[in-house]
């Protein structure tokens, strides 16, 4: 049975297409007097997040609530976690006090995977990002956000359209997400790095590679860039960040560079003057705000989708 | 979103077999009828609110708001109201695909809406309607308007304003198909004893 969402390839195109059919329609839901719907009235959400997030976990937490749900945070500062727990314990905890879905977040790459699989929760598990390997939520609502601004009335409009992921891709769950769901709905992605960001084995991902921003920009229609994550690097990755965002960040003379429709996107958080200037996050391109709105609309119809019915509606096998 | 409680009813085409109960013709002397009775018993078009039920329910919404404009001369806002997280028996199936819910500007806040579905069978999908409109704000009054009432209830509604009164066996199926959706306009009465 269907029931988890621990990778964006677990998403066929008419799964991500229900997914984004289903999020406008929660999106309208915010032009509404009474913000809320009843449709998980009863069923208990669990945020179970042993990294840091604000942005994911707030998201998750307004879309659980906005659709009735009982939600239950759980952050590994502040709990037995740190008193040495393990996630199997942690898990039968959960289990054991009637959890319909586990929202999890894990610096392990695997780990949603292990607790959808490992037999110790029946819940739906839902991978809010695991170490560097995937990111389905985030994909599916940079997805949402690029066919709202570039898609034809249909959610599968993005055929066709180039999408330039640009940054630490190595350390990038958002980026193997994307990647996986774009080629999904038919667009192009091309990643741009230095050479020493890109992961082991990129060759085999759905994507074109690329060492030169400046070459890619004209053609792209979204150009979406990636914070370069120096908590998760131990190594020199590239000499200085002066020298990375000069090759690779985005300022006002490369975004000047782009075609007319073009959007700048970026996951969060940022580090402006980093991978993006301050000027270019502030534009009228830039959709960096809408994306966290559609983020709880995405999240939203994930949840209804997995929980709402008897059965799952979209996800993984078993 | 029709009023019976079967799903395959909604899924499988509107082809073969059954008898029709009404045809296209009979449909537009009945949504005639139930627009007259609309602004008759509104006294006028001020203050309506058409909400249709998706998914025949919006376009026969539409005809209505047609009508009433074509008699009155007045524009009625028209919009729709998808009740499917509202359904009682949500539980009891896949999660469904949500249809669009789409209030009109004015809002329906002191209006007399009118929602309009296309048969009128349990009366649960209209008790979902009233609660989905419970969340948009705060009507008048609200009136209910269908083509077919096949009867069956199994909650106290009653519908203001009826195109058809059909008695049928709970073992058969009453079918709508409307041309913006099923290419044609009829009323068909499928399966039970032929």
């Amino acid at each position: 049975m269907k029931r988890h969402l621990l990778s964006a390839a677990d998403l066929s195109r008419d799964d991500a297409e229900l997914v984004l059919t289903t999020a406008d329609e929660m999106r309208s839901l915010a032009d509404r007097p009474i913000k809320k719907l009843p449709a998980l009235r009863g069923r208990t959400v669990v945020n179970l997040f042993f990294e840091d997030s604000t942005r994911t976990r707030i998201s998750f937490e307004a879309a659980a609530k906005r659709l009735s749900a009982d939600v239950i945070n759980f952050a590994a500062k502040g709990s037995s976690l740190s008193k040495g727990e393990s996630l199997k314990d942690t898990a039968l905890t959960l289990e054991a006090m009637g959890a319909d879905a586990v929202v999890v977040r894990h610096g392990s790459s695997g780990a949603p995977h292990r607790l959808a699989h490992s037999g110790w929760v029946r819940s739906s598990v839902v991978n809010a990002g695991d170490g560097t390997h995937e990111h389905p939520t985030q994909a599916l609502l940079d997805a949402f956000t690029m066919w709202k601004h570039l898609g034809e009335s249909k959610p599968g409009g993005l055929e066709g359209r180039r999408v330039a992921i640009v940054g630490d891709v190595l350390h990038s769950r958002v980026a193997r997400s994307n990647a996986l769901l774009l080629r999904t709905l038919g667009a192009e992605v091309t990643l741009v790095a230095p050479p020493t960001l890109f992961p082991v084995g990129v060759e085999s991902w759905p994507v074109e590679t690329s060492y030169d921003l400046d070459g890619v920009l004209p053609k792209a229609d979204a150009v979406m860039m990636l914070r370069v994550q120096r908590e998760r690097m131990n190594g020199g990755f590239f000499p200085t960040p002066r020298e990375y965002s000069r090759r690779y960040g985005l300022d006002a003379r490369r975004m000047a560079t782009l075609q007319d429709h073009t959007i700048v996107m970026h996951p969060g958080p940022m580090v402006r003057g980093m991978e993006i200037t301050a000027d270019v996050a502030d534009s009228a391109r830039s959709v960096i705000v809408e994306q966290v709105t559609n983020g709880v609309a995405v999240r939203m119809a994930v949840l209804y989708l997995l929980l709402g019915g008897a059965e799952p509606a979209v996800g993984g096998e078993e | 979103m029709c009023a019976q409680p079967s799903p395959a009813q909604q899924e499988t085409p509107p082809s073969s077999g059954g008898r029709t109960v009404l045809d296209d013709r009979d449909i537009a002397r009945a949504l005639t009828r139930i627009s007259h009775e609309i602004l008759e018993r509104n006294k006028g078009a001020g203050d309506l609110v058409l909400l249709g039920i998706p998914s025949r329910g919006v376009p026969l919404a539409r005809r209505i708001a047609e009508r009433i404009a074509a008699v009155e001369g007045d524009d009625v806002p028209v919009g729709s109201l998808d009740v499917t997280m509202y359904r009682d028996d949500l539980r009891l199936k896949p999660a469904r695909t949500l249809m669009k819910t789409e209030i009109p500007p004015g809002g329906v806040d002191g209006k007399v809406v009118v929602l309009v579905d296309d048969v009128l069978f349990s009366g649960r999908t209209i008790r979902a309607a009233l609660d989905a409109l419970n969340d948009v704000g705060r009507p008048a009054a609200v009136r209910l308007a269908v083509l077919v009432d096949r009867g069956h209830r199994e909650l106290p509604i009653r519908a203001d304003f009826v195109g058809k009164n059909l008695p049928t066996s709970l073992v058969e199926r009453v079918r709508l198909s409307i041309a913006e959706i099923d290419g044609q306009d009829g009323v068909r009465i499928e399966g039970g004893a032929q």
